[in-house]
């Protein structure tokens, strides 16, 4: 690819973002009902269950669980990904973008650029929330702002994840239904609500080494929240699985993403 | 693009879907500056063959090459030097008018203030500045069908694909995209589109394919297509319906071919191959058997005859007359 190429792929992709920021805007309930779920988990977690969680250590549940729903609502933003593309692929305006001399890739990176921004409205919501019930980071605003660069940074993984599922599954109403069965386990098996080394061995080893887990353990250690270490070499290294995982999953599903988008309906 | 390459050639497409052949040997070569009009009836293979040529249906065999480009190997190219406007609208239904034209006039890679004021001068130009602010969504289905058609212009395209153009445009539209059109060309685009209107053909384009079965199964001008059609008619009204059976008797000798009566309009009608001598035959020979006639006119047939006899079959909107009449 020339340098021409890749910057018109970059601009390209920009403008696609700029069109699907535009959608937002035209639709801000569906803004609301997104904050609504993680700040109900906050509440139902935080509050009603909270009471009789254990974090190792010391240290307020809360404060534990914050990080990790601050992860969850990144998962669980990619059924919104995954439906918004399926939505798109099935819409004539694909055959205009098709015939026109833009980056094959552009309407994908679009759907990742504004998913991406949304993320982080999103994050916004979540962390005035946060230290509202008590939350806090501890360990200064530059580590702080690197946790949530991580967080991001799983967030355009989980995108690309969302944007292939949505082409694999061209039907918005089908992919709604899929992303739920698909997110739920993966957040019942991290640590986002309970500490590895509190679950069954194998459990706890499998929840050490799901994806989710290498982000919120690198958030806790970054934001100084509490139920950080552990004995695997996964949750020793927790920052560099954090970086590691997403990066393979990009390098991994974008390009098939693409593929599919271009195979696709041709 | 020199004026000796063609616009747009297509050398024996070919795709399937299952058992449907869709595309089956499509021959076809539009001169560069002209309009050629593609003729059928549904399912015939247009809409599949102008998706092949603007880059959005890989084929399974045979080779195309638009505005000098070969479209599978250089698909970029052409999409560069292209407008198309399909048979469904292709625009974001949840942005407005002007929102859409701004967004396909970037993707073109106009600078931001470029595609602004373009998208203006074809909201003005299509009817739709009232509406340009309206998501697309509440349009009409002939003010979409405009947006798309403006969608497809913002910048000049060398070739043009036009899909069915006119179907849902009320006569005014119509008549507004036509000399759209015919501006564009006189400009220097090339235009190729589809139609299940013999009249737009016949209007628009300077020569016609009639597309049967995935393939072209004749190709010239309208008034070539119409001579090739099958012979010139005598059609003679009779002064009443009595004096049909003794009529008709009377033409088919003279004539040496079948006759079609309409009774109604006590009319009937025969295929002549001299014109001018089997008419002067045919009225002597009445007027010998004293039958009155009281009008007769030789025409030419029209091109829903000659699509008829070109095709085997009526063409779509024929039919549709046809079942009304019935
Ligand atoms: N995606 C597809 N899957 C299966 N069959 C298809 C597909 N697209 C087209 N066909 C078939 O290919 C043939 C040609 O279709 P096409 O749409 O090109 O016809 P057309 O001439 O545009 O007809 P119309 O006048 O109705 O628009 C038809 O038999 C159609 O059923
Ligand atoms: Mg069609």
């Amino acid at each position: 690819m020339t340098a021409g190429r890749l910057g018109w792929a970059i601009t390209d992709g920009w403008v696609m973002t700029g069109r699907n920021m535009r959608h937002v805007i035209r639709s801000p309930e569906e803004i609301v009902l997104y904050f609504s779920l993680p700040i109900m988990f906050v509440l139902v977690f935080g509050y009603v269950f909270g009471s009789g969680m254990a974090v190792p250590g010391d240290g307020s549940y809360r404060e534990f669980l914050l990080p990790g729903v601050f992860v969850m609502t990144m998962l669980y933003g990619l059924g919104a990904t995954a439906s918004q593309i399926a939505v798109d692929a099935g819409r004539g305006v694909v055959d205009r973008f098709r015939s026109l001399p833009m980056a094959r890739s552009a309407l994908l990176t679009g759907r990742a650029g504004a998913d991406v921004l949304r993320a982080l409205l999103e994050l916004s919501v979540l962390v005035v929330c946060g230290l509202l019930v008590g939350w806090r980071w501890r360990d200064g605003l530059g580590d702080a702002l690197l946790a949530v660069g991580l967080i991001l940074l799983l967030r355009v993984a989980l995108t690309w994840v969302g944007i292939l599922l949505g082409l694999l599954v061209p039907n918005p109403d089908t992919v709604s239904v899929i992303v739920f069965p698909l997110a739920f386990p993966l957040t019942a098996l991290s640590n986002v609500f309970v500490a590895p080394e509190l679950l069954p061995d194998w459990l706890g080893a499998v929840a050490a080494w799901n994806p989710l887990s290498a982000t919120v353990a690198a958030a806790r250690e970054l934001f100084g929240n509490p139920g950080i270490g552990g004995d695997s070499w996964a949750a020793q290294h927790a920052l560099l699985l954090a970086v590691g995982w997403p990066v393979l999953l990009i390098a991994v599903v974008a390009p098939l993403a693409v593929r599919r988008y271009q195979r696709l309906s041709r | 693009m020199n004026h000796e390459t063609p616009a747009v050639v297509a050398d024996g497409l070919r795709k399937t879907y299952g058992r449907t052949h869709a595309l089956d040997g499509f021959d076809l070569t539009v001169p560069a500056g002209s309009v050629c009009g593609l003729l059928g009836p549904n399912g015939a293979g247009k809409t599949t063959a102008v998706r092949a040529l603007a880059t959005l249906l890989r084929f399974d065999g045979g080779h195309a090459r638009v505005a000098g480009y070969d479209v599978t190997r250089d698909p970029e190219r052409v999409r560069a030097a292209i407008g198309l406007t399909g048979q469904y609208a292709a625009v974001d239904e949840t942005l407005s008018g002007r929102q859409n034209l701004v967004l396909f006039g970037r993707l073109r890679h106009l600078p931001v203030r470029v595609a602004r004021r373009r998208a203006d001068e074809l909201l003005d130009q299509f009817g739709l500045a009232d509406a340009a602010d309206r998501s697309a969504g509440t349009y009409s289905g002939g003010m979409r069908r405009r947006l798309d058609l403006a969608a497809s212009l913002i910048t000049r395209p060398r070739v043009l694909f036009l899909d069915e153009p006119t179907t849902g445009l009320d006569p005014r539209s119509r008549n507004g995209l036509w000399d759209a059109v015919r501006s564009l060309v006189a400009e220097g685009t090339t235009v190729l589109l589809t139609t299940q209107y013999l009249e737009e053909a016949d209007q628009l384009a300077d020569r016609i394919s009639v597309v049967d079965a995935g393939r072209v199964v004749a190709e010239g001008t309208s008034a070539e297509l119409k001579a090739r059609s099958g012979a010139d008619r005598i059609e003679l009204v009779v002064r009443d319906a009595g004096h049909l059976p003794a009529a008709a008797r009377v033409v088919e000798r003279v004539a040496g071919a079948p006759v079609t009566l309409d009774r109604e309009i006590r009319q009937l009608s025969a295929p002549v191959t001299d014109r001018i001598t089997a008419l002067a035959d045919i009225l002597r020979a009445l007027r010998d058997a004293e039958v009155p006639v009281e009008d007769v006119v030789l025409r030419r047939p029209t091109l829903d005859e000659a699509f008829l006899h070109l095709t085997g079959h009526r063409a779509a909107g024929a039919r549709e007359r046809a079942e009304v009449a019935a």
